[in-house]
């Protein structure tokens, strides 16, 4: 395309044409490899300084703390609307209920695990009273947790989209429940 | 055997169009990449479906690593200025210029406030071996992290907290940190995540 530039596209001097021996205009050529070579160096070099994944935030509501000036009575829930999930190392021991609760252990693999009972149970809570916003879950972390498990758990909710939850601290008859039943899974 | 020699052409490619994009995509990288600051701890984040991205300013961010110790920092030299004013008044530390210079510009700091001073005037290179072993204290009996706390909020009321946490790093630790946030009534707070993809339901 260039080529035809140098050539008889433009409008020929006369006076020129006379006389001199036709060379045909080259065009010079350059080599382009070395600026290629540079080009694609620095390409690399900015390709892997970006960071690409910028840093998202969850966010994170905590209910505030009572002191024990204020005498605030707790807030009183049906027992069936309850699921009270025990977070562990990469498991969620759960149950539902208050009176006589019983312990069952899951994960957090996507179709198997926590979301698979947190929605069964809002199916049930739905069938009981209506509406499976209903449902409300109390998150207990164990000391055993990563931050991982506590991400994850959250994430689950989000998931979900299970607008009442809550973050509670553990008791030590749930931390002594979840130790036997770690005890009675061993032995069996 | 006579081998029919095609004779030798010397091929030259255009490579016009290849410099232009190259350098078309070297313009766009150096246009937008946004150097990492280079950060006290190491941290691998967990991810979560969360896509809200972290706001640029106003942040004060508290970090912790994978073996539970914790650091501290704010993103303005503006405010870090203001609350080495604040650990002066308070606790009485004097600091030169010259450490007031270090201190501003420093992304986050992890050492308690006694070894505040023999930190700054340290080199650069001490600093970083210094961070492999210090922590913000956050004991109830001498919780620092709270005074660090106030300190940004008095200097930036509109500061906003973030928990960038390694995702190995244990629980407890992290319910200490909430537990603190939570005594200067900061009930609503972010956590630092990397995108996951939204599983199909």
């Amino acid at each position: 395309m260039a080529a035809e530039v140098g050539g008889d596209s433009g409008a020929p001097k006369k006076g020129k044409k006379k006389g001199k021996a036709r060379k045909p205009k080259r065009r010079p050529r350059i080599d382009m490899t070395p600026m290629v070579d540079l080009g694609f160096l620095l390409l690399t070099f900015f390709v892997l300084t970006t960071t690409m994944s910028t840093p998202n935030t969850m966010p994170v509501v905590v209910p505030p703390k009572i002191t024990e000036k204020e005498e605030v009575e707790p807030p009183k829930i049906a027992e069936g609307k309850v699921i009270t999930l025990l977070v562990g190392r990469n498991k969620v021991y759960y149950y539902t209920g208050i009176e006589q609760p019983e312990l069952h252990q899951t994960d957090f693999s996507p179709r198997t695990g926590i979301r698979k009972v947190l929605l069964e149970r809002r199916a049930e809570v739905a069938s009981r009273y209506g509406d499976p916003n209903e449902m409300i879950v109390i998150i207990k972390m164990l000391e055993e947790a990563y931050y991982k498990d506590f991400v994850d758990i959250l994430d689950e909710m989000a998931i979900i989209q299970q607008k009442k939850y809550a973050l509670v601290d553990i008791t030590q008859e749930e931390k002594d429940m979840v130790e036997e039943y770690k005890k009675s899974i061993s032995t069996s | 055997m006579a081998k029919f020699k095609a004779k030798k052409q010397n091929i030259a490619i255009d490579m016009t169009p290849m410099v232009d994009l190259a350098f078309l995509l070297i313009t766009f990288f150096m246009l937008t990449v946004k150097f990492r600051a280079p950060e006290a701890v190491e941290v691998s984040l967990p991810s979560s479906i969360a896509d809200t991205p972290l706001p640029a300013q106003d942040i004060l961010l508290i970090s912790i690593s994978s073996d539970g110790r914790i650091f501290f920092g704010v993103d303005s030299k503006h405010t870090r200025l203001a609350i080495l004013e604040k650990i002066k008044d308070r606790y009485g530390y004097q600091f030169s210029e010259k450490e007031a210079q270090v201190f501003s510009v420093l992304p986050e700091i992890g050492v308690p406030f006694e070894q505040l001073k023999s930190y700054l005037s340290l080199t650069e290179v001490e600093r970083k071996a210094m961070d492999k072993r210090v922590s913000i204290p956050v004991d109830s009996a001498n919780n620092q992290l709270k005074q660090w706390i106030l300190f940004a909020r008095y200097s930036n009321p509109r500061i906003r907290i973030a928990i960038r946490a390694d995702e190995k790093a244990p629980y407890p630790v992290i319910a200490r940190v909430i537990e603190t946030l939570k005594e200067q009534k900061v009930h609503r707070f972010n956590l630092i995540t990397t995108l996951e993809a939204q599983p199909k339901t």
